[in-house]
């Protein structure tokens, strides 16, 4: 028999939304677990860089909700839940305010405000941050405050399974990575918080924990996605030595006066500006250089255009012969010696782990010379579909905040809306699930669903292991899906990979491992599979249905924006025979008051 | 392309042994590559912790050759690679299995520290005012990944287990960024000395040294934690003022 423990919220991840969303709950009274699958503080929130997105107006004092709220829709090319959007550019302020009140220490105004830097699509100043290390800031504040709000942490642990009662969740299933026992949580109400998907891909910013755990779960418990094709590949990843192509460079070296150039040396960020950016882009890099430096007259530099356009100009310098040796383009933050007297000093305080991270794993003086970088699966904008004010999933009882779920960032996310997101959601996941189970009492658990899910998880200790081991398969799939599902994307190469993954289900399903259950990274890996089978054939669904180019999704084969599918978003779910139903359902319109917004920032 | 062998520890704190892997080395590999890519291809059901790869989440500390590091920040250039590269878990805390220790015991010595407790806000939005000036010396602090290599090469832990009464530099680092943070007002003197056992520190200064942030462990933090103690009591002034004040 499964150890049972019971808690009226069970939160599933602790990044940022899953500590916030505990410490929520622990504040309405109710008793609260928090289950992770790596240790507590490792969670991939604290890899973010850039920072976080609020309009605090610390820098730029014309920057308000109103105004961050208008650049997320722009951002998102309007398929973002606009409810959502508003509650964001709301809420972000006083999300940052109350970190700085648990203790995190954010870089400094000249005046002793929150310092706010410039980011991508954001049109004012505005991702507070702590040099380039704004996410260990958010984790660890989380993190030291939460330990002592009364919340149990289970850490090493990976739930596997949802239990329901009726239409109702009322727990999960999971085993502890250190021996392999089953534990079974029981719960009025569950908040996922399991982050992103990236390692459907092979070159990726993400760590072993994106599996889309949280997206299959809630699938497979009966919830809907939305918006999967939507995957952000980040323009700025390192791509050399080998083992560490994939690894984020942040926007921050951008926002800093970092300029892109090919090997002939020239700046092609100018050379291709979209239409909706015209107005708000530079003219010249002379300009660029003084909006970076903070002068309120200038525009913004093309490196800081939207992620989804910068990916895919670097795309088309590689392709089109003009990269760097190793497949990438330069990105260079030494040239601003130029400019600027102490500029070695200066890089090394406002970007310090990625000088770190170049001189220790590339040999690379980011001071002295240009770095080499090229596009990275970095961010799902898709995942689990939940309601604006409440984030309840489509499943009674299930809610999602965070990376793993959808809305707020529509086809594109800017940079430094995640973190802000995570503490937004995550706060209104918190309440909202507690209240949930304040209404509620407990469900049944169904001894039936708990021994089932338990013999599907030990089937690969009985299988041979003379097949394709779980690395092997996993490495099949992401090589897949970043030749046919990654950033350019055709008609013909899109179905191909549907077919690719349903013969790789079957191998999925002979996969053998050997040794015993003891913190077993063969098992865990296999046991992983199914999550990135799901979500990467939702991913490429997705992507064949919507047969139009819009942010993060770009198809070669008609590469406009469509208006009639700017209408609309795509659905997953799973239907009654247990095969995948894909489907476009129409966006619902944007009421009026947030329209008139849109209209007066456009 | 040359093959490499890794002697990994497999097995628990109790019974295990080193078993000899080959593998080959490619461009630019670190350790913890070379230790996935034995997993992948000859034992699938080896145990090691990793997150980032990039030296920011403080997950996959280990003894490379002895020497406590991230396997993610050790390239294998840095190794020498004509003879096995020997890699075993941490040696402070017990194993659970092959490369990865059980560190639950930090955990709960952070527990024991009190939380932050700020000021009244200074501005009406309920934030506060402080400058850059008075904040690097806490954000040096807070760089932490809690990687946990100071605590393994300290000797109070790794050779005295003084597990009970000794809480680490991890968390003298910890306690000072709270009572260095220009809003605390929370005074942690007391249990400094008594239950975190700073007096066992003898400025070894080893913390420091293997640290990958590079916080200036006992220079910056320990140092000036140890003044405070030796202020508050055995300051005849400051002990009176105590006794007065209750504090
Ligand atoms: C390198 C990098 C830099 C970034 N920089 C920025 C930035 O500057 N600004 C910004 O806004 N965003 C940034 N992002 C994006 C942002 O960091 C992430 O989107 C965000 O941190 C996700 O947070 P989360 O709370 O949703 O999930 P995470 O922090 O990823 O946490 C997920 C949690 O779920 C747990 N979990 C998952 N599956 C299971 C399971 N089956 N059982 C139990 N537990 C499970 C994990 O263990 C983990 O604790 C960056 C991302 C990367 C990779
Ligand atoms: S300086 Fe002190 S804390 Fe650091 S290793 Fe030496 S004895 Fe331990
Ligand atoms: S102080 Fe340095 S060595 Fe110690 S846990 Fe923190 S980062 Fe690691
Ligand atoms: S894997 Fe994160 S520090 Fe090495």
């Amino acid at each position: 028999m499964a150890e049972t423990k019971e808690y009226d919220v069970i939160v599933v991840g602790a990044g940022g939304a899953g500590l916030r969303a505990a410490i929520e709950a622990s504040a309405h009274g109710v008793s609260v677990g928090l289950i992770c699958k790596s240790l507590l503080g490792k969670a991939h929130t604290v890899m973010a860089e850039g920072g976080m997105a609020a309009s605090l107006a610390n820098v730029d004092s014309r920057d308000n909700w109103k105004v961050h709220f208008a650049d997320t829709m722009r951002g998102g090319q309007y398929g973002n839940n606009s409810t959502m959007a508003a509650h964001h550019a709301r809420e972000a302020p006083d999300r940052v305010r109350e970190l700085e009140a648990w203790g995190a220490v954010f870089d400094r105004t000249q005046e002793g405000r929150i310092l706010q830097r410039n980011f991508g699509g954001h049109r004012y100043p505005r991702l507070a941050h702590v040099g380039d290390r704004t996410g260990l800031e958010m984790i660890r504040t989380l993190q030291d405050h939460g330990i002592h709000q009364g919340v149990d942490v289970h850490m090493e642990v990976t739930i596997f399974h949802v239990l329901k009662d009726g239409d109702r969740v009322v727990g999960v299933v999971a085993y502890d990575r250190e021996r392999g026992r089953f534990r079974v949580f029981k719960a009025k109400a569950v908040v996922f918080a399991t982050g992103g998907i990236g390692r459907a891909y092979k070159v990726t910013s993400n760590s072993w924990e994106y599996t889309g755990d949280g997206q299959s779960l809630a699938y497979h418990a009966g919830a809907e996605l939305i918006d999967m094709e939507y995957v952000q590949f980040h323009p700025t990843g390192m791509v050399w030595p080998p083992s560490v192509r994939g690894i984020l460079v942040t926007e921050g070296v951008r926002g800093e006066g970092g300029v892109l150039r090919n090997s002939e040396n020239r700046r092609f960020m100018f050379d291709d500006i979209p239409d909706l950016y015209k107005d708000q882009t530079a003219d010249t890099p002379e300009e660029g250089w003084k909006y970076t430096q903070g002068d309120k007259e200038s525009r913004r530099p093309p490196e800081l255009l939207t992620r989804d356009h910068v990916a895919r100009c670097i795309m088309r310098e590689v392709r089109d012969g003009r990269g760097s040796p190793h497949g990438g383009v330069f990105l260079d933050i030494a040239w601003i010696k130029k400019n600027l007297p102490d500029a070695e000093n200066h890089i090394k305080r406002k970007l310090p782990s990625m000088y770190h991270q170049f001189k220790e794993l590339a040999g690379i003086d980011i001071t002295k010379e240009p770095m080499e970088v090229g596009p990275t699966t970095h961010y799902a904008m898709g995942g689990i579909r939940v309601d604006g004010d409440s984030q309840m999933s489509t499943v009674p009882g299930l809610f999602a905040a965070g990376e793993c779920a959808a809305g707020l960032h529509g086809a594109n996310r800017l940079g430094g809306n995640s973190l802000s997101d995570l503490v937004v959601f995550g706060k209104r996941a918190g309440e909202h699930a507690a209240l949930f189970a304040k209404e509620n009492g407990w469900g049944t658990i169904d001894q039936g669903q708990v021994d089932s899910a338990q013999k599907t998880a030990l089937a690969p200790f009985d299988r041979p292991t003379n097949a394709e081991g779980p690395f092997q398969v996993q490495y099949a799939l992401q090589e897949k899906m970043q030749d046919l599902v990654g950033i350019v994307r055709r008609d013909d190469e899109l179905k191909q990979a549907v077919d690719f993954i349903s013969g790789l289900r079957t191998k999925a399903e002979a996969v053998g491992v050997s040794g015993n259950r003891e913190y077993n990274g063969g098992w865990h890996t296999a046991l992983d599979l199914d999550n990135l089978l799901i979500v990467s054939e939702a991913i490429a669904r997705s992507a064949v249905q919507r047969q139009e180019s819009r942010g993060a999704h770009f198809r070669d084969d008609y590469p406009e924006k469509d208006e009639s599918w700017g209408k609309k978003r795509s659905v997953t779910r799973k239907a009654a025979d247990g095969s995948m139903e894909v489907f476009a359902e129409d966006l619902p319109p944007i009421p009026s008051e947030l329209q008139q917004i849109i209209e007066e920032n456009r | 392309m040359a093959s490499v062998t890794f002697r990994i520890w497999r097995g628990d704190g109790e019974t295990g042994e080193f078993v000899e892997y080959s593998t080959d080395i490619t461009e630019g590999m670190v350790v913890l590559d070379a230790v996935h890519q034995v997993q992948a291809e000859s034992a699938n059901d080896l145990a090691v912790r990793w997150n980032c790869k990039a030296g920011k989440c403080g997950s996959c500390s280990a003894e490379v050759n002895g020497v406590p590091r991230l396997m993610c920040m050790t390239r294998m250039t840095d190794l020498p690679t004509d003879v096995p590269v020997t890699i075993e878990p941490m040696q402070a805390f017990p194993t659970l299995k092959d490369l990865v220790p059980d560190v639950s015991w930090n955990y709960e010595a952070k527990k024991q520290i009190k939380p932050f407790k700020p000021r009244t806000p200074d501005n009406e939005d309920g934030s506060w005012t402080m400058y850059q000036e008075d904040v690097d010396r806490v954000q040096e602090f807070r760089k932490c990944i809690e990687c946990f290599l100071c605590q393994d090469v300290c000797h109070v832990l790794r050779d005295h287990h003084k597990h009970e009464e000794f809480v680490g530099p991890r968390y003298f680092v910890y306690t000072a960024a709270l009572e260095m943070h220009p809003l605390d007002t929370e005074d942690r003197t007391e249990e400094l000395k008594k239950a975190f056992g700073v007096g066992y520190c003898n400025i070894t200064k080893c913390c420091t040294v293997v640290c990958p942030e590079g916080i200036t462990i006992t220079d910056n933090a320990i140092i000036p934690l140890k003044e405070r103690v030796a202020d508050t009591f055995y300051d005849p002034i400051q002990w009176l003022i105590r006794k007065a004040t209750g504090k």
